[in-house]
């Protein structure tokens, strides 16, 4: 019988309902879609390692270090592996189809484990001086296959370069971004002792592989002083702190989305409170007779509070089920700037957690005065 | 009568008070009121508008609560009792009758009559039982599934009785049973009251306006500006 009452008074007056509905699915949406961008956003960086540190050039990312680091780089007590890399910036056909490419050295992959390669492709690899690796993603996005000749025109090292794909390595699972390229360091460097002298030996950064991830901190000290006071002074950071590094200057921007996705769960509060208020005064005399009949005050806020948590049921329900097909409609449109635009369970439960939430803030007031209001007051209130 | 008069009332009412305060002043509404109704009686209380009636129903029925005074129903101290005990002792020894009958719209006639049985423990099968008999009582068995809005007024006033009285409770309370309903559906639901009294011997206090109506009634009260006039006979 009560749950009788809460279905059949939340379907009194459908049009406002319905309305009310329809509110509730749009801002739950909206909430799961905003935190679904939030969290595209930091996926790059949550996906980076501890067990790795980045050392760059103390200035910018721009100016690049001595190879001669990398030796000096491995000296230092609790780093066990040094890798080259640099950016390379070439434009394959038109500068639309931009894709990032590395010149490594052959020990990079060691360092990602996340990238799985089958050993025969990297020893094929590693035979040619002008092979070079696609990620999967990058492969079926170009249709590149094994024995393909990929030329790029240059722009920071100027002319036209042609590499041999020698191997697709893939994400170790479906989170991982594969839509990169790697290529031999040495054949860069031996390419611009021809063309270029003065820039050659120069790595952008060095990708240090190290045992124990809790003592990061302290060998990324000892590896800037190593260099401090040299010519080019480093900046060791972990890998993580690196990429938050690169969107640091977005954090404003996820702030705004992020208050603006609990705005509008705010927005839909006040609307649902306010179906729940108007419907609860509608009904203040009947509230009233249930408690004639001797209905508790307790029963009458049960009764409201359970139709506010049947419409927001729905309209959430409805928002969970939708989210998905939104968030894939999204990424269909947006989909270069969030590789990775997957709602995710903390999402889902968010999502569910604010429609529960909506439904509770919304009922507490008409409740708490329903149950309150005196009899005789209640039963005067009729038309 | 001397049969009645001897076993102790049911109602007792011994110098009861109640004031409204309204913008900062005291509106007294009942003054000193002391009376016994009896059980079995039909009381019928009589009294220009803002007299008091539906207030000192209000008082009877443990909806409202007295300033000052006692007011015992079949012996218990009402005034004594707690909100969530008032509500239980209201479900077990008061049905209410309203002017414009109060059901609720959401619900079918059968699912309205069955309201009250909700605070009871008894089965799903006895409501049904309880329901059906209270509903044949009235004469609505064939319009059990109806919501309110598909009754008339004299039909929803009946399921209004028959929600009343299908938990059998001590007092049956009217407030103007008749007021909201034309000669004929008043002529009705009057009559059907009366049987309730004649031939079950439920006690009945029911205010009304209408001399008609009081005349159904074995006993008038009169109230006038809150003081009971001695208008009984
Ligand atoms: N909640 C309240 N607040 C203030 N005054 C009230 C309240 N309830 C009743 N009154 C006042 O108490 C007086 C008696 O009211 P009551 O409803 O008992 O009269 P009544 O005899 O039933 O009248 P009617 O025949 O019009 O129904 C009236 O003057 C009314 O204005
Ligand atoms: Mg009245």
């Amino acid at each position: 019988m009560l749950l009788k009452l809460i279905l059949r008074n939340a379907l009194r007056h459908q049009l406002r309902t319905t309305l009310t509905v329809v509110g509730l699915v749009v801002a739950v949406l909206a909430y799961g879609l905003l935190q679904t961008v939030i969290e595209a956003w930091y996926a790059g960086a949550q996906a980076a390692s501890n067990a790795r540190l980045i050392t760059r050039n103390a200035i910018s990312l721009v100016f690049p270090l001595p190879v001669s680091y990398e030796a000096r780089i491995r000296g230092v007590e609790g780093v066990a592996t040094v890798a080259r890399s640099s950016w390379f910036v070439g434009i394959y056909q038109d500068p639309r189809k931009f894709f990032a490419q590395f010149a490594v050295s052959d020990n990079y992959l060691d360092l990602y484990p996340e990238f799985v390669l089958r050993e025969a492709e990297r020893q094929a690899w590693q035979r040619d001086r002008k092979g070079c690796l696609v990620g999967r993603q990058l492969a079926d996005l170009y249709g590149f296959k094994v024995g393909d000749v990929l030329p790029l025109r240059g722009t920071i090292f100027p002319g036209t370069w042609e590499f041999v794909v020698r191997g697709i390595f893939d994400g170790s699972d479906s989170s991982k971004i594969t839509r990169h390229m790697l290529f031999h360091w040495d054949y860069l460097n031996e390419t611009l002792r021809k063309t270029a002298k003065p820039r050659m030996d120069q790595v952008g950064i060095y990708i240090v592989g190290i045992a124990h991830p809790e003592s990061a901190p302290a060998i990324a000290r000892a590896i800037d002083s190593t260099f401090r006071n040299s010519l080019a002074e480093t900046l060791t950071e972990t890998e993580q702190a690196f990429q938050l590094g690169f969107i640091a200057m977005s954090n404003e921007i996820i702030a705004a989305i992020r208050i603006v996705s609990y705005v509008v769960i705010l927005i839909i509060m006040a609307v649902m409170a306010n179906t729940m208020a108007m419907s609860a005064r509608e009904r203040t005399a009947e509230y009233a007779t249930l408690k004639t009949l001797g209905f508790t005050p307790r029963y009458v806020a049960v009764l409201i509070v359970g139709e506010s948590l049947a419409i927001c049921a729905v309209g959430g329900a409805l928002a969970l089920l939708a989210t998905p097909l939104a968030a894939e409609l999204f990424k269909h449109f947006a989909g270069t700037y969030f590789p990775v635009f997957k709602v995710s369970t903390l999402t889902f439960w968010l999502q569910a957690a604010c429609a529960v939430a909506v439904a509770v803030a919304a009922a507490v007031v008409p409740a708490l005065r329903a149950s309150r209001v005196r009899i005789v007051e209640g039963l005067r209130a009729i038309g | 009568m001397a049969s009645t008069e001897a076993m102790s009332p049911i109602v007792e009412i011994r110098n009861v008070t109640k004031a409204y305060r309204r913008g900062g002043q005291i509106v007294p509404v009942l003054t000193d009121i002391t009376l016994d109704i009896h059980a079995g009686e039909f009381t019928a209380l009589m009294g220009p508008s803002g007299s008091g009636k539906s207030t000192l129903l209000n008082l009877i029925a443990g909806i409202d609560r007295p300033d000052a005074g006692e007011l015992r129903v079949d012996g218990l101290d009402v005034t004594a009792l707690g909100e969530t005990e008032l509500a239980d002792w209201r479900a077990s020894h008061i049905g209410f009758i309203f002017q414009f009958y109060n059901l609720m719209p959401v619900l079918t006639a059968f699912e309205n009559v069955e309201l009250p049985l909700m605070l009871t423990p008894l089965s799903r099968a006895e409501r049904r039982e309880r329901v059906e008999l209270t509903l044949a009582m009235v004469g609505l068995t064939d319009r059990q599934e109806h919501y309110p809005s598909e009754l008339s007024g004299g039909q929803q006033q009946r399921v209004a009785i028959a929600r009343a009285i299908v938990s059998d409770p001590t007092l049956i309370m009217a407030d103007e049973p008749t007021g909201d309903l034309d000669r004929v559906s008043a002529g009705d639901v009057l009559g059907f009251m009366r049987r309730l009294n004649d031939e079950v011997g439920k006690t009945i206090i029911m205010v009304t306006h209408d001399a008609q109506a009081a005349k159904m009634a074995r006993r008038i009260l009169h109230l006038e500006k809150g003081v009971l006039t001695n208008g009984e006979r």
